[in-house]
């Protein structure tokens, strides 16, 4: 081991590991990422530093050795590089293809390193690799200058809202250690920078190879460079948990903890602020207000938490709180709305589905959003604002975002915590996209509620129900409609209010704009939820009979309605059964191929797993159907 | 943590405005107590497995602090190999009952009539039939939907890219290529009908910083990473211990007491200790700061090939 690099004194551990201990135990921890292609030796100055951190061991030193001899790109040199490529099928290839966290320490800092790959597609891993760190290392080839891609890394790092941008100016030995050489980098990189918005950067000429200016400044290399080496920068740099402290009280409710009768918890990290017993609170988004009790830790109550701590908070009164709701400061809450605007990176092969419900991760909230079409797509390189329809694997753009319920949240740039969203596709449970809000697009506040005078359980009192959706789903020629319109004519001789939502009937008004493609089919469907929904608020009961043969757009209309309302049938009639009827003889156009996207034919139909009633129109008459299906809606007030 | 809470009721004491900085340890902490908590509150059936060794320990510590004042909502897994050290079983029953938790011991009840034994059998096929399976096994009959593990990211390349959230399929499979990003502190826990997660809660912490916590927070540990005279034969370039009388003694092999502890704890015929004079912990400490080699090193499991990790957690292997 090279002893005069090395940042670790050995010293202090063999004579008073005490006092070295006593130092280390109260450290602070700085994240970062570093950003730059294959070729810049990124993964060269990452292995680097864990070797002068004296992080590299003897046995995986030996592997190492072998290694650099089997993979390696440095001749009979130790390649660096072979110590943070992790899996081995990227090993063969040379490449690093996927975030990999790494972890050193110096005598003033623990640190956590991103390792991002710089290839084209992985946009993706960039982000979630930015996602978590304070500053950012944008490593630049000093033979190539500021390239296409260094643009792409510096505009991502700051959309992810880091504050700390170092320009590692890497390759130095290659170039002769030049100034001039340097200095031009830098100017390049200031113009475009200060264009994307980053104000400020530290430039450090350096070389991961031969080890220039990574523990000490100037190395004897560069006596012209008057600024920190990189770890000392590293480890001055303030670190943004600090700054959340200073900001209004917020957490996010993550877990109830119910022991016993005698203690209600609410446990959470606090995302901002402070907090203290006798502090003022509101619950958002109810908007109930209580004060804090106590801060319950393991460790005993605690007289004041902040940013970052994970505690369990009891409050003075019982008020309705539950996971997914914030406590706030109660003078100063964040805002609430269903409706907002934000920036997002697309993360999944399958494109967005503008329309569709996702689930949308916020804090500890969990909502269906669906995504309006996007105002426009963000070249990464040119950043160009470009005409989107739709957002395909490693897009940025904006669009509007609705959510199915009002969610509390903060403008990202205020709060990385409360302004970072996820969506997750609801068949594959994938990740699909990460988000960051923009601003509110309701004018108001929505914390207070501005209650109607008359609620949806008057309107449904006075009609003496309990309102519902009953919702049918099948194939084309199951019998939905029949069967439909039959239990509407069993309801209406039993004095309740109704009213039938038929496909084709729709079709030729609301929704007449609407072709059968995709995204079509899923715009007919959300629109005739908003239509039930607004008819089961004013107190009906809501018949609808369309195909709707996606399941995530009838798990979005049974999200808009209050739990049981939504009332899943499933016309079970198998594909041959309704061919062979044929009622409309819509069948044999789809068969001879006159009619495209026809659903069981060349447009898949995706059954309900869990419906809440299913009928079999094989061994059932439509009379005998519609009674059995009334039978399970009882009662019904 | 103990000590910097009292520092700051301290501070707050004579002045409330000022901040500070978290430590290190209490980012881990929080980090960590953040992961239990969505599991907890997102998955149906969640367990932790409970290898009773020093990163286990410190998982229990943190999941008693996640749940505070409740006890944590769900039992511990131990896949015990039928070859474990007395002291680590002696230590996981006293620490069950100390804070009341219920234990589910999974163990390849068969491995006798099989003819496995530690010495006899390939490593491969040993942890394959001892560890992995009975895990596999254990984890299907009770129908668990979430497994806290003990995995660093700093123990291994493999594990580096691990995520903290890391899916399975139905036969506990891990495909490095479809795994979900992870961003700001958002888990994305949802999943299908059999495929469950393994969850890491101290990913991010180091060896130093298991170590740091654990003498911080006076965490009991198994008294195996303490030195004391045990008796001991050397073979294949490793310190075995004679745990007991199962211990297959080769010929001209006669157990000789030396100083020694364990930085890692596995089957005992299988785990190399080291000789050393450390009884303390901050001994421990400086031990492992000053030592050569990683704490891997000791286990005859890990070697062979550097990518193993890899395709042992393909398996199933933790």
């Amino acid at each position: 081991m090279n002893d005069h690099s090395s940042f670790r004194t050995d010293a202090l551990i063999a004579e008073d590991i005490e006092a070295y201990l006593e130092a280390h135990q109260n450290k602070s921890l700085l994240r970062f990422i570093t950003c730059g292609s294959v070729d810049d030796g990124k993964s060269t100055l990452i292995g680097r530093l864990l070797y002068d951190s004296k992080m590299i061991f003897e046995d995986q030193l030996a592997a190492l050795e072998s290694d650099s001899i089997k993979h390696g790109t440095q001749g009979e040199e130790i390649d660096f590089a072979l110590l943070v490529d992790g899996l081995a099928a990227e090993r063969e290839q040379g490449i690093t293809i996927d975030v990999a966290y790494r972890f050193f320490t110096t005598e003033k800092r623990k640190f956590i390193v991103a390792d991002t790959p710089g290839h084209e597609q992985y946009t993706r891993n960039m982000v979630t690799g930015a996602s978590t760190a304070d500053l950012a290392v944008i490593l630049i080839d000093a033979r190539k200058g500021v390239l296409q891609q260094t643009r792409r890394h510096s505009y991502l790092v700051h959309l992810l809202g880091i504050r700390h941008v170092v320009l590692a100016v890497n390759k130095m030995d290659l170039v002769g250690y030049d100034q001039a050489t340097f200095e031009h980098i830098v100017a390049d990189y200031r113009s475009f920078a200060s264009e994307i918005g980053i104000a400020q950067f530290t430039a450090i000429p350096i070389s991961g190879f031969k080890g220039d200016n990574i523990t000490t400044a100037p190395s004897a290399n560069t006596p012209w460079y008057a600024g920190p080496a990189l770890i000392e920068h590293l480890e001055t740099v303030e670190v943004d948990a600090a700054a959340a402290q200073g900001q209004p009280f917020r957490m996010p409710v993550q877990w109830v903890n119910r022991p016993n009768l005698d203690f209600r918890g609410f446990a959470g990290q606090i995302a901002s602020g402070t907090i203290r017993p006798g502090d003022a609170v509101r619950i958002v988004p109810s908007g109930k207000t209580s004060t804090v009790k106590t801060i319950a830790t393991f460790d005993g109550d605690l007289d004041e938490a902040v940013a970052g701590q994970s505690v369990t908070l009891t409050l003075a009164d019982e008020v309705d709180c539950s996971r997914g709701d914030l406590i706030a400061a109660a003078g100063d809450p964040p805002q609430a709305s269903d409706q907002f605007c934000a920036t997002f990176v697309w993360m999944d092969e399958e494109a967005l589905k503008p329309g569709r419900g996702y689930w949308l991760k916020l804090g500890t909230q969990m909502v269906t959003a669906t995504v309006q079409p996007p105002k426009y797509e963000i070249d990464v390189n040119s950043l160009e604002h470009l005409a989107a329809k739709t957002l395909g694997l490693n897009a940025i753009g904006v669009a509007e975002f609705a959510t199915d319920r009002p969610i509390a949240f903060e403008p990202y740039s205020a709060n990385r915590q409360l302004g970072g969203f996820i969506l997750i596709d609801k068949f594959t449970n994938a990740t699909v996209a990460a988000g960051m809000i923009e601003f509110n697009l309701r004018r108001a506040d929505n914390v207070h509620w501005q209650p109607v005078a008359i609620t949806r359980d008057d309107h449904a009192g006075m009609k003496n129900q309990k309102p519902r959706v009953l919702w049918f789903t099948g194939l084309s020629g199951s019998g939905k409609s029949t069967i439909a319109n039959e239990v509407e004519k069993q309801l209406f001789v039993m004095n309740r209010h109704t009213f039938l939502l038929d496909g084709d009937n729709v079709r030729h008004g609301l929704n007449r704009d609407l072709g059968f493609t995709e995204a079509d089919r899923i715009e007919n469907i959300r629109r005739v939820g908003e239509v039930a929904k607004l008819m089961a608020d004013a107190g009906l009961i809501v018949l609808t009979a369309f195909i709707s043969p996606f399941r995530a757009e009838r798990d979005m209309v049974r999200a808009m309605l209050p739990e049981g309302e939504f009332i899943e049938i499933f016309v079970d009639t198998p594909l041959e059964v309704a061919e062979a009827r044929d009622v409309k003889g819509l069948y044999r156009k789809a068969r001879s191929g006159q009619l495209k996207n026809f659903t069981g034919i060349d447009s898949p139909y995706e059954p309900p797993e869990n419906p809440e009633i299913r009928v079999n129109t094989v061994d059932m008459t439509p009379e005998e159907a519609a009674r059995y299906i009334i039978d399970r809606i009882l009662p019904l007030k | 943590m103990q000590k910097a809470i009292l520092l700051v009721s301290g501070i707050s004491a004579s002045n409330c405005t000022t901040m500070r900085s978290l430590t290190h340890l209490e980012r881990l902490e929080a980090e960590s107590i953040h992961i239990f908590r969505e599991v907890v509150a997102e998955a149906e059936n969640p367990v932790m497995l409970y290898s009773v060794g020093k990163d286990s320990s410190v998982m229990l510590h943190l999941a008693r602090k996640a749940f505070y004042p409740a006890p944590p909502p769900f039992p511990m897994l131990h896949v015990a190999s039928g070859w474990d050290f007395a002291d680590l079983l002696a230590h996981r029953d006293r620490t069950v009952r100390e804070y009341g938790l219920k234990l589910i011991i999974a163990q390849n009840e068969d491995a006798e009539a099989q003819g496995i034994n530690p010495f006899d059998t390939g490593s491969a096929l040993y942890s394959q039939a001892q560890l992995t399976d009975p895990l596999k096994r254990a984890l299907t009959a009770h129908g668990f939907d979430a497994a806290f593990g003990g995995g660093r990211r700093d123990e291994e390349k493999a594990r580096a890219k691990e995520r903290i959230f890391s899916f399975r399929n139905a036969s506990h499979r891990w495909d490095p290529k479809n795994q979900r990003p992870e961003l700001w502190n958002l888990y994305n826990a949802k999943k299908a009908k059999g495929e469950s997660i393994r969850v890491f809660p101290i990913s991010n912490w180091t060896e130093l910083d298991i170590w740091q916590y654990i003498a911080l927070e006076k965490i009991d540990i198994v008294p195996l990473y303490f030195s004391k005279p045990r008796p001991t034969v050397e073979r294949d370039g490793m310190l075995l211990v004679v745990d007991d009388e199962r211990f297959r003694l080769e010929e001209g092999e006669e157990p000789i007491t030396r100083s020694v502890r364990f930085r890692t704890l596995g089957c005992y015929p299988l785990t190399g200790a080291t000789e050393s004079d450390a009884t303390e912990m901050n001994d421990i400490i400086q031990e492992m700061l000053l030592a050569t080699g990683s704490e891997r090193q000791g286990r005859a499991i890990d070697k062979g090939q550097s990518a193993s990790m890899e395709d042992k957690k393909a398996e199933g292997y933790f």
